[in-house]
């Protein structure tokens, strides 16, 4: 019954570095924080059809959350889901705070470029994001709120933030199952509100493989109904489409 | 309320006045230093806004730069509202309401129906609203531009263990947000026609826009 099923991809992915490709629906990537304290922005597009982007908002609402965890699911600003989050041993994701750019990575860390380090020159989330759209025909208006993998931002009543250092542990994982045929961006850099006042960006495994069809029980698609509408309208979506 | 700060400006002073009515979408330029008060005329009502630089309108109104910079959730006097490149697009100088969201997005109808019922996708919404409002201002500007905005007088209150919601409204009628602009900005506004949910207390009305020269 429990045969491993075939892995498709795999890939390490050092700190502060960047990444994008296309996952198609029905395919499982798992993203595994190797040494611990690791941050993966990230971004989801429709592959077939790019103004279709990750909506934090939505997510958010439409399952009265304000972080990300397992069952929960990444929504689409058209109504429709990227993908449902199956698994995750951290149980805290953040959303709302968005990436590193140029001038805060240099006012945290300091100045070191390419001439002086090399490949260990410091990086930020916002210029990784831009190089990996660029790749795809897209640009800074393609910039959209972010998840923010591993990284654990808590409000108090005020609505003042606070990060949490420690909220993942090495080893800790979470796993997204595809709905749509999805562009995944992502980067390795760390966390906009990290306390931590080295450059220090940690390595994560990226792995895919093929997902299981997805269930009327399914947990994702019943922990609300605004995700069995959702689901109602992505599988309305691909088969129109495919 | 501590972040209750009003404003010293006269209303007669303005050199710009106008009443956008629930459903309807505002389109305007405000020129670094001229001050931009909103109005919510008769209460609990969300007036869903975008900023552009007038100058580079790929630089943006960013919730997340402007969450991370001031590293809290609501907006309120003294709030920077940040850009995609991380500048400073405006200020809030004024603010009578005490809080402001910028989680919560724009309504849409595809995503009233994942939220409410598949039969409430005729139900107009912000987001058509604000695709208007790009196409009116220009060809350049298309869905790519319609991103994550404030809805001013909207209360989402999160809770220190993670929940979520929508709830009444804590604004009032005669209550106004006033931000001066620090660039020169285009400002977008969807006066919100939800029904739905108690963003516009299920009754959307009138808001006001008023604009003063520095």
């Amino acid at each position: 019954m429990s045969e491993t099923p075939p892995l498709l991809y795999n890939r390490r992915i050092g700190g502060g570095q960047m990444w994008s490709k296309v996952i198609g629906r029905g395919k499982c990537l798992k993203i595994t924080d190797l040494e611990g304290g690791a941050n993966v922005g990230m971004m989801l597009y429709n592959a077939n059809e790019k103004t279709e982007r990750y909506n934090m908002p939505d997510t958010l609402k439409g399952q009265k959350i304000f972080y990300l965890r397992a069952p929960y699911c990444l929504h689409s600003d058209m109504g429709r889901l990227f993908a449902s989050i199956v698994d995750d041993t951290v149980g805290w994701h953040d959303t709302v705070c968005g990436s590193t750019n140029a001038t805060m990575v240099e006012s945290k860390y300091g100045t070191n470029d390419y001439q002086d380090a090399r490949n260990d020159w410091y990086r930020n989330g916002r210029d990784c994001f831009l190089i990996e759209l660029g790749k795809w025909g897209m640009g800074e208006r393609d910039l959209i709120p972010n998840i923010n993998w591993f990284s654990k931002v808590s409000p108090d009543e005020s609505g003042k933030l606070t990060y949490q250092s420690g909220n993942s542990p090495a080893g800790a994982s979470v796993t997204l199952r595809f709905e749509l045929d999805t562009l995944v961006v992502l980067n390795t850099c760390q966390h906009p509100l990290d306390s931590n006042p080295t450059y220090d960006p940690k390595p994560v495994q990226l792995d895919v493989l093929p997902a299981p069809s997805v269930s009327e029980e399914d947990p994702s698609r019943s922990i609300r109904p605004e995700n069995g509408r959702a689901f109602q309208n992505t599988e309305e979506y691909n088969r129109l489409r495919f | 309320m501590s972040n209750f700060t009003e404003s010293s400006l006269i209303e007669s002073d303005a050199v710009y006045s106008k009443v956008v009515r629930a459903g309807d979408f505002w389109i305007h330029q405000i020129n670094a230093g001229q001050t931009l008060r909103i109005v919510d005329l008769e209460g609990n009502q969300a007036a869903d806004t975008l900023f552009y630089n007038a100058d580079d309108p790929d630089d943006r109104y960013s919730a997340c730069d402007t969450i991370a910079a001031q590293q809290a959730l609501y907006l309120t006097s003294g709030t920077r509202l940040m850009s995609t490149r991380g500048t400073e697009l405006l200020k809030i100088v004024a603010d009578t309401c005490g809080r402001h969201d910028t989680l919560g997005g724009a309504c849409s109808r595809e995503s009233n129906t994942m939220r409410y019922a598949m039969d409430k996708e005729p139900m107009h919404a912000c987001r058509d609203s604000f695709l208007r409002g790009v196409q009116s201002w220009s060809p350049h500007l298309d869905k790519r531009d319609v991103t994550c905005n404030i809805n001013f007088f909207m209360n989402v209150p999160v809770s220190p263990d993670g929940q979520l919601d929508f709830a009444d409204g804590v604004s009032a009628p005669g209550r106004y947000v006033e931000m001066q602009a620090t660039s020169n900005v285009i400002c977008l506004i969807s006066n919100c026609p939800q029904l739905n949910n108690p963003c516009n207390a299920y009754n959307p009305t009138p808001v006001q826009v008023l604009i003063w020269d520095s």
